[in-house]
């Protein structure tokens, strides 16, 4: 098990060195120049040049990214052109409110879809298995953000249980920092909620036609027990991959859900990011949710190993 | 106990709801097992076999309807709400698949298939069914089984996992063991040895045995009686003996004709013409009709031949009374 652990760590490494110079590359094609951004109005042709050196700009591209790599590994990620912070504190700062949303939508989303799923796939075709076509069908294809503005108009707006945007860190007030989370995790675990109903329904009704769930039924158990013991365990097996895929994009950001709700995480950094050409801070940004992704993954793949006795962690 | 009766199926008639309209896949049929007695039910796929006995016990698929009357012991079974009919199987029924590679669940350990329906029926505690379960293993003969209980199926070859559905089967020390197809899936030599092994444990327990299959071999070994379906009906039934020293049915005789014979080796092996009937599209009179090579009464064609005894025991469903002379 350490070991697999190290190999897994050890590739996804490989992986994020990878992830940085993609990064890198593609930064180099956006159009704009960072430096002139940065100092727009400011700006004299000295100053700018100046600025430039000192960030390195000016030096060939291979020296550049071998640079930032080097850099990286030591985990210095550069300073942001727009604030002079260090990348790695700004990134770190917006971690937990990106956690706690995703976190939280996806422990929704679980719950509900957990008991929808199996109850439609064992009373499939009935009028529970109907209304959660409905449900998920709404929820894939209603837009997030729309969901969002009518959950901040009826919410906050109209009963005015909840407020409309803004984050309190959990570890400041947990009270506030539930109805402030509230709106903008329903909204994004509804999608995820969607998603995984229609996964875990037809997974369950997958397994519930295999050969051993006749046999547990021969043997007379009650379909508690079956659907517990026998079906669950096995039909769990693919759904945990797809959960996984929502929490790691979920953790990458939700930009326009974090941008609506005022919610300073990942997304909403990777958007000014965006906006103000701050190009260590997106590396920054990018290299931490790659990094959070390829974490998740091998918790899966260790997960698996456990659910699955087939499967044998090497 | 003393029951005349075991498993008691009377008019037996299920219909499957399918897209194209309700099929009837079996149609009326009736037997009996004894004590202790080991009954085949043999046919081709599609012939009924199966669904018969799932249905009898209860385990149809929702999309059938279940009519006639089954008699397990002194419980008149289709009488029964589904949870105690559950109960019923449960502790007075085993079964054994075809498939040992499909019908054991592959995320739970052997040890614990093998015995949660006696912890369900009997009131095993965790610790006794543990005990039990290496019991039942070492009874099918499975080598250290003490160690084995906590394997998984995967861990375990074909012919094991079949050693491992068959103690499973008989955790509750059952009155009835259903075997359906049992050796199917599995290499000759295997085959072997699991029929030997069921013959053995049920000398030993007295259990008695419907055997689903469709090698004639294997009944002419094993069976005390036999029952041959065709589309969905038993076509011919009776003592094994007086089945296969005197088969009246010509589908019952193309079969028995159809057997490997190693003195005819070198001629072509010998074959039923056609395919069975499609149960959307039965024949108005005796289903084998398409196919048959005699046809030597032609009310076959149009009037369905009622069962009649031709000898001790033994009922046959056609008017063709054997070859003249």
């Amino acid at each position: 098990m350490a070991r697999f652990v190290l190999r897994r760590v050890l590739q996804s490494a490989v992986v994020l060195v990878g992830v940085t110079l993609v990064v890198f590359l593609l930064l180099q094609l956006v159009p704009g120049d960072p430096v002139r951004v940065a100092l727009g109005t400011r700006f004299d042709p000295q100053t700018y040049e100046a600025l430039r050196e000192r960030a390195g700009l000016d030096q060939p591209l291979p020296v550049q990214y071998a640079s930032y790599l080097g850099h990286a590994l030591t985990g210095d990620l550069g300073v942001s052109f727009r604030t002079g912070q260090p990348v790695s504190q700004i990134v770190l700062e917006r971690l937990p409110a990106t956690l706690s949303l995703a976190v939280t939508a996806v422990v929704f989303a679980l719950l509900v879809a957990f008991p929808l799923g199996i109850v439609a796939a064992v009373r499939s075709g009935s009028a529970v298995d109907h209304a959660a076509r409905v449900f998920s069908q709404f929820g894939v294809s209603v837009p997030d953000f729309w969901m969002g503005i009518m959950g901040i108009l009826l919410f906050a707006g109209v009963l005015g249980w909840l407020p409309p945007s803004g984050y309190v860190a959990l570890t400041d007030d947990p009270g506030r920092w539930a109805t402030h989370v509230a709106l903008p995790a329903v909204t994004v675990g509804l999608v995820t909620a969607s998603i995984l109903t229609r996964f875990i329904r037809s997974s369950v009704l997958e397994v519930l036609s295999a050969d051993y769930v006749r046999t547990a039924e021969a043997k007379g158990l009650r379909s508690r027990v079956v659907i517990l013991r026998h079906v669950l365990r096995n039909a769990l097996i693919p759904v945990v991959t797809v959960v996984a895929v929502q929490l790691a994009s979920l953790l990458g950001g939700v930009i326009v859900i974090e941008v609506l709700f005022a919610w300073p995480g990942i997304g909403r950094l990777t958007f000014d990011a965006v906006q103000a050409r701050d190009y260590p801070v997106l590396q920054g940004a990018v290299l931490l949710v790659a990094a959070l992704f390829l974490l998740v993954n091998l918790l899966v793949d260790i997960l698996y190993a456990r659910l699955d006795p087939r499967i044998t962690v090497k | 106990m003393s029951h005349t009766t075991v498993l008691s199926v009377d008019d037996l008639t299920v219909t499957v709801g399918t897209r194209r309209g309700p099929v009837r896949a079996v149609a009326g049929v009736s037997w009996q097992v004894r004590p202790g007695e080991t009954f085949a039910l043999v046919g081709e796929s599609g012939s009924g076999k199966s669904m018969t006995l799932l249905a009898a016990t209860g385990l149809a698929p929702r999309a059938a309807t279940v009519t006639g009357r089954v008699r397990l012991l002194d419980t008149e079974l289709t009488a029964l709400p589904d949870d105690r009919r559950r109960k019923v199987r449960g502790r007075h029924v085993g079964f054994v698949f075809q498939d040992p590679m499909t019908s054991l669940n592959p995320v739970l350990p052997v040890g614990r298939q093998v015995t949660e329906a006696a912890e369900e029926h009997l009131g095993l505690t965790r610790r006794a069914a543990r005990d039990r379960a290496v019991e039942l293993l070492e009874l099918v003969g499975i080598p250290s089984a003490a160690r084995r209980v906590d394997a998984y199926p995967h861990q375990f070859s074909g012919g094991m996992r079949q050693r491992v559905a068959i103690a499973m089967a008989l955790a509750c020390e059952p009155d009835l063991l259903i075997a359906d197809e049992p050796t199917t899936a599995l290499d000759v030599t295997t085959q072997a040895q699991i029929i030997e092994l069921v013959a053995d444990l049920q000398a030993r327990l007295g259990t008695a045995v419907v055997w689903v299959t469709h090698d004639l071999g294997v009944v002419a070994g094993i069976a005390d009686t036999v029952a041959v379906m065709y589309g969905g009906r038993i076509v011919e039934q009776g003592p094994v003996d007086a089945v296969f020293d005197a088969p009246t049915h010509p589908y019952t005789r193309a079969l028995l004709a159809a057997r490997p014979d190693p003195s005819r080796r070198g001629e072509d092996l010998v074959a039923i013409p056609g395919s069975p009937p499609s149960p959307l599209d039965l024949p108005p009179g005796c289903a084998f009709w398409p196919r048959c090579p005699v046809r030597a009464d032609p009310r076959c064609e149009h009037e369905l031949p009622p069962l009649t005894t031709v000898g001790d025991g033994h009922t046959v469903r056609t008017f063709y009374r054997g070859e003249a002379g």
